[in-house]
């Protein structure tokens, strides 16, 4: 069966980059442009794992995994959380808010696919 | 769109610059809002972090510089002052060249050496640079792993038997469960990982492949990793936990706690979904749709001269739908015009440091809506009448206080629609253009002759004339080869048009009329010999009937006294060479830009018509006189005609006669 991996993120040539990376690696990507379109998304159907930028309008990426890890539908959902390399302490509160891990930006396309990969284990 | 993350990001670059830019110049009027100093910085850091993404690394690496200042700006450690705003706006000029490929590295050299210079005259001390010393990994036959997952790690997405696949894949592994830890089935948490496990991996391995097994969860989790000879080599990374797991097992999770203080957000707001599409993509929607509307149009006759009421009424629902969707089509290239006016902030920013003035600009009527091409066309014109006005029209501050006005010069940018029109107004508060010096200029010039009579208009209006410009000095500002009149060709190739008030010691408004969209035509229909063509609607002021005694008694001067001006007309029947005789009632119809009249004698007007514009062939694109093409309701192709370059051909064609007779 196909993952399905939603990716969240404001800047849409990141979300392409994203979006051709892991259909290529035979995911179905769904797109939200911001944490509470994230939510809403994630909230109205589970995916198989998350991937979620930090700095966006509307709801955080912080703010978008605290909420998501509230509902008990979502325990299990793997979340990656895109980083950089500057802003350590956010990794910190990002793991506290529940997320699985991070991808620190600027990633190449191989290493987001490896990461999916492994969280995914498959 | 096409699938190049490269093209998306560049426009997306374009749009956080332009964010950025904005938030800056907000910023230099509210130096201490810490909101704009946040907004900035995360437009830096985005911008940063995709560039470095997409391959632009010279831009990452320029952007990290500014990203950096404005985190020091943003934790206090340095303060917010004009200069170091002023700094990073030229380098967001940098950063978009940059982005385009075009940037000089000794400019950007230039650039982070004021900028270093801003931070420090802006800083209290120093912030000592963090250095983190690299430690060299080593490799050795194998290692003992003993290892307990942080409780809420499945919760949180991962999945141990995947990292023990992964602890497999690294070497010759032999894994072996703690269940010690688990509890009775009554307090069994179901997503609580109780396990531990104890591990051996034999193989050539290094730390850090496996460390980077244990990557997420390596910070919140219990692991020692010993070489497998010695065993001495052990470490914590979680010093702070209770050396028994168990204990750490039963306590809830913390992570619950901080989430119970924050208010889970609202329902995702209604929020305007937003589509990108190309412009060319819109300019085959418009082309289809125009090919609709004469379609649709070709079928009204059809189903008017038959008898079939069916078809009839087919007819008339497809009018309406082909009407409607003309309708929409405009709405969708149309674009506010706040996206225009946003980037004069920063030149009135950058001409009031050319000047030394002190300038600001008020903007009206942003929300009003023009089609995006037309916008686009506007800036050059708008951007030199703005120079003129902040150059030319307004005083210095001492100049203004002496006369009575406040120091600050007022530069006001205003829009609003007027039926199938927007009118754009661009007024400042300055000494007003000197009539004398025109007027002077233009009888150096040759222009007018000494003492000639002109209407103030007229007057005003030689500032259009190509050469014209009273500026004694050719200042950076002034003479960068526009003029007013190349200014008003653009208008005027918008169909448009121009118009200059001034009074003396308090300001001059320059006005341009323009119509909402380029891609449909509100049109006087006329016939000349056998050919029709179309009078865009704008430019007509009136008709007039032309008999033919009255055209034979005016042979050899092509002149009409319409209420006591002398108005020179063109026979379009002799422009277009038609080889036809003359209707018995001949019309002119007087078409007019700026102050400038022209009449046009055509055989008969046909009515009002409104029709969609088809550019013409590139291999026509040299025939002066028309503007475009439209296609008749029964297929045939009518000529719009050019009103501005008809009016330059009948004005020294006239004069000429003048002159000659």
């Amino acid at each position: 069966m196909t993952a399905s991996i939603l990716t969240v993120d404001d800047s849409a040539s990141l979300r392409m980059a994203i979006r051709i990376a892991l259909t290529g690696a035979g995911y179905a990507v769904t797109e939200a442009a911001d944490g509470a379109e994230g939510l809403a998304k994630a909230t109205a159907s589970r995916f198989d794992l998350i991937v979620t930028d930090l700095n966006m309008p509307n709801m955080d990426g912080l703010e978008m995994i605290r909420a998501l890890r509230q509902q008990p539908a979502q325990a299990g959902v793997p979340i990656i959380f895109l980083t950089t390399e500057s802003d350590d302490s956010m990794k910190a509160q990002a793991k506290a808010a529940g997320a699985t891990g991070w991808l620190v930006k600027p990633f190449q396309p191989e290493q987001l696919i490896r990461v999916a990969q492994k969280v995914l284990a498959r | 769109m096409s699938e190049d993350p490269t093209a998306a990001f560049r426009i997306e670059a374009g749009e956080l610059l332009e964010q950025v830019e904005q938030g800056l110049l907000d910023l230099r009027d509210r130096l201490g809002d810490l909101g704009l100093v946040n907004a900035v910085f995360r437009g830096l850091h985005t911008l940063k972090g995709s560039g470095a993404m997409f391959g632009f690394d010279a831009l990452a690496g320029f952007t990290h510089h500014c990203e950096t200042a404005f985190d020091r700006v943003r934790k206090g450690d340095v303060r917010a002052t004009p200069e170091l705003v002023d700094v990073i706006l030229s380098a967001g000029d940098h950063m978009r060249a940059l982005v385009d490929g075009a940037a000089s590295p000794a400019e950007g050299q230039a650039i982070l050496d004021r900028l270093a210079a801003a931070v420090d005259a802006a800083a209290g001390v120093d912030a000592p640079g963090a250095a983190a010393a690299a430690v060299a990994p080593a490799a050795t036959q194998g290692w003992t792993l003993t290892f307990t997952l942080p409780p809420d790690a499945m919760a949180n997405g991962t999945n141990p038997l995947a990292l023990l696949d992964e602890l497999r894949e690294l070497g010759e592994a032999t894994i072996v469960a703690r269940t010690d830890a688990i509890p009775t089935l009554d307090e069994l948490v179901p997503n609580h990982c109780f396990v531990g496990w104890d591990c051996t991996l034999i193989g050539d391995i290094t730390r850090d492949a496996i460390e980077d097994v244990f990557l997420f969860v390596m910070d919140d989790m219990e692991i020692t990793i010993a070489p497998l000879a010695s065993q001495v080599e052990a470490i914590d990374p979680a010093p702070e936990a209770a050396p028994g797991p168990a204990a750490d097992v039963v306590a809830p999770p913390v992570a619950a706690n901080d989430a119970g203080n924050r208010q889970p957000a609202a329902a995702a707001r209604a929020q305007g979904e937003h589509v990108r599409v190309p412009a060319e993509r819109l300019d085959a929607l418009m082309d289809r749709v125009g090919e609709l509307v004469i379609a649709q149009s070709r079928l009204s006759q059809l189903a008017g001269h038959g008898q079939d009421l069916a078809l009839r009424s087919v007819s008339e629902e497809i009018e309406r739908l082909a009407g409607e969707m003309r309708d929409t089509m405009m709405v969708l290239r149309m674009v506010p015009v706040s996206t225009l006016f946003g980037r004069f902030r920063r030149l009135i920013h950058d001409l009031a440091i050319e000047t030394g003035k002190s300038i600001e600009l008020v903007t009206e009527g942003e929300t009003t809506e023009v089609d995006k091409t037309v916008i686009e066309r506007l800036f050059d014109p708008l951007v030199h009448i703005i120079r003129n006005s902040c150059d030319h029209g307004l005083e210095t501050a001492g100049d203004r206080i002496a006369a009575g006005k406040p120091g600050t010069g007022l530069i006001r940018l205003s829009a609003h629609q007027a039926g199938g029109e927007v009118l754009i107004t661009i007024t400042d508060d300055g000494r007003g253009i000197a009539r004398d010096r025109i007027r002077a200029k233009a009888e150096a010039n040759g222009l007018i002759t000494p003492g000639q009579p002109m209407s103030d208009d007229e007057l005003l209006g030689l500032i259009f004339h190509p050469g014209f410009s009273t500026a004694a000095q050719v200042t950076n500002l002034s003479g960068r080869g526009v003029g007013m009149d190349v200014v008003k060709r653009t208008i005027e190739s918008l169909r448009g048009s121009i118009v200059v008030k001034s009074v003396d010691g308090a300001g001059s408004t320059i006005t341009l009329r323009i119509p909402l969209t380029l891609a449909i035509i509100e049109g006087l229909l006329v016939r000349v010999g056998e050919g029709r063509y179309v009078i865009p609607l704008s430019a007509v002021e009136e008709c007039l009937e032309l008999s033919l005694e009255e055209d034979l008694r005016s042979r050899g001067r092509s002149i009409i006294t319409l209420r006591e001006r002398l108005i020179p007309f063109l026979r379009l029947r002799e422009v277009f060479d038609t080889g036809t005789r003359p209707d018995t009632y001949q019309k002119i119809v007087v078409v007019g830009t700026g102050a400038e009249r022209v009449g046009l004698v055509v055989d008969q007007i046909i009515g009002n018509h409104q029709t969609v514009i088809k550019a013409m062939s590139p291999l026509h694109r040299g025939v002066a006189s028309f503007a475009g093409a439209t296609i008749l309701g029964d297929g045939s192709v009518a000529l719009i005609l050019d009103i501005a370059q008809l009016v330059a051909l009948g004005q020294p064609r006239e004069e000429r006669r003048l002159a000659a007779g």
